[in-house]
């Protein structure tokens, strides 16, 4: 059976993302013209976001896949040993 | 005049070169400077050896030079070339050590009638691509910096996705590879890589599209070089980088796509950042973040003790206005005082009680009373 198209996107938000937003904090942190509570709330976020990014680069195993096109128009991964 | 011949006698043997020492040290100097390059001429004398290698002469005028192509190489061209067929050859300069024999290593070959057409065919195509503005350097994207999924447009038999797997799988294993395959070379490969550039349009969430394949002879890069490829290359959505043949070849896919690579493998060094770099910079984020809240908070206490030293000062300022108050009170209820209308000769009669007498009825004749006066009380008697 077809797997839904939605399957080939990505769920998990950019890594480009993750990393443009932990910079954002960062120069927030380093701003002089924020609160401390919203500050102690950017450094949370900032760490829950660092460990991500972490866990992210150092897991990740290199995923291939081959797009095929089904007789109807969809399309679908199979996966490929390359 | 006469000319005075020297001839030195060697003075000691390390100065005398062995003919073997001369050509390892001359082939060094030929094969150390020469990249591969292109050479026209006519082939001469070719012999084809039981090894399957070849050896021709090749000559322009009166300029030849002796020239060895071996087996693998001399497989790729085809027939051997008859004498006076004119042709390209990619070759590079060497010296054969055993003779001293400057000569050419051939690695290809083409027939300069064949390049011709073809080259002409090329160079249409080539003008009305740039024409309408394919090869316009303000139309060229940047490759993202951390790339998730990658496409790579190639034939699903050839080593390209292998080497873009491997690079990739060595630099940012955190990437996606979607093969969209198609053929590279031969009929139908110029439909089969449009439909597939086409298709990579409608794969979501994607970053960046590698289309090529692995080196091949000239003739076998021809779909890289067709219009219609050339086209639907342009309109990818994402940026594009075109891996087509190696250093030597350039195609028009290389001229259209976003970014060129001479190999599959380099593509994938161009399309992936490295992992270890970007760990670097997590790490480096990390210390900013730290040393962020650490100045945000050494910030936060420096406020503080901002303003307790304001809310002292506050409340001295406070204190010193109530005290200036409280002696001007006390000045103006001094003026107000019965005390200095005394001092100023006027006296208060008293009767006994304290009363102050202030009718004629309150004094009653021959009553003692009390006058007050600035500085204490006087006995007194009404007559």
């Amino acid at each position: 059976m077809a797997k839904p198209k939605t399957e080939l996107a990505e769920s998990t938000p950019a890594l480009a993302d993750e990393l443009a937003r932990l910079e954002e904090i960062v120069r927030k942190l380093e701003a002089d013209d924020v609160e401390l509570d919203a500050a102690l709330l950017l450094f949370e976020e900032g760490i829950a976001r660092l460990r991500a990014a972490r866990e992210r680069l150092i897991a990740a195993e290199v995923k291939v896949q081959a797009v095929l096109e089904e007789a109807g128009g969809d399309l679908r991964l199979t996966d490929l040993d390359a | 005049m006469t000319l005075s011949l020297r001839f030195d006698t060697p003075s000691a043997a390390d100065q005398v070169w062995s003919v073997g020492r001369l050509n390892t040290a001359i082939k060094g100097l030929i094969e150390g400077n020469f990249p591969p390059i292109w050479v026209r001429g006519e082939v001469l004398q070719c012999k084809v050896w039981s090894s399957g290698h070849w050896y021709f002469t090749l000559r322009e005028g009166r300029s030849q030079v002796r020239c060895s192509m071996f087996r693998l190489n001399a497989s790729r061209a085809g027939k051997p070339p008859a004498d006076g067929t004119e042709v390209y050859v990619l070759a590079k300069p060497g010296l054969y050590e055993e003779k001293g024999e400057f000569q050419l290593i051939v690695s290809r070959m083409l027939p300069t009638s064949a390049v011709g057409q073809k080259q002409q065919e090329l160079e249409r195509v080539k003008a009305l691509l740039q024409q309408d503005g394919l090869f316009d350097p303000v139309r060229k994207r940047p490759v993202p910096p951390y790339v998730s999924t990658i496409a790579v447009v190639t034939s699903p038999d050839g080593a390209a996705l292998k080497d873009v797997a491997t690079v990739t799988r060595k630099r940012w294993p955190c990437a996606r590879i979607l093969l969209v395959g198609a053929r590279v070379q031969g009929e139908g490969a110029v439909e089969d890589l449009v439909r597939a550039l086409r298709l990579v349009n409608r794969i979501p969430g994607l970053d960046l599209c590698i289309v090529g394949r692995g080196g091949g002879a000239r003739q076998d890069l021809a779909a890289f070089n067709s219009e219609a490829v050339c086209r639907a290359l342009s309109n990818v959505r994402v940026p594009t980088i075109s891996a087509v043949g190696h250093e030597i070849d350039i195609s028009l896919t290389d001229l259209v796509a976003d970014h060129r690579a001479a190999t599959p493998s380099a593509a994938a060094e161009l399309a992936v950042a490295n992992r270890r770099d970007v760990l670097r910079l997590v790490d480096d984020l990390s210390v900013r973040l730290a040393s962020g809240l650490t100045g945000r908070t050494r910030l936060a206490a420096a406020r503080l003790a901002r303003s307790a030293d304001r809310l002292n000062g506050g409340m001295e300022w406070v204190l010193d206005s109530r005290r200036n108050l409280t002696e001007r009170l006390a000045a103006q209820l001094d003026a107000l005082s019965p005390l200095r209308v005394l001092g100023r000769g006027y006296a208060v009669p008293m009767d006994d009680a304290g009363r102050v007498l202030k009718r004629r009825a309150d004094f009653i004749k021959d009553a003692g009373f009390r006058l007050r006066v600035a500085d204490g009380d006087v006995r007194a008697r009404v007559e």
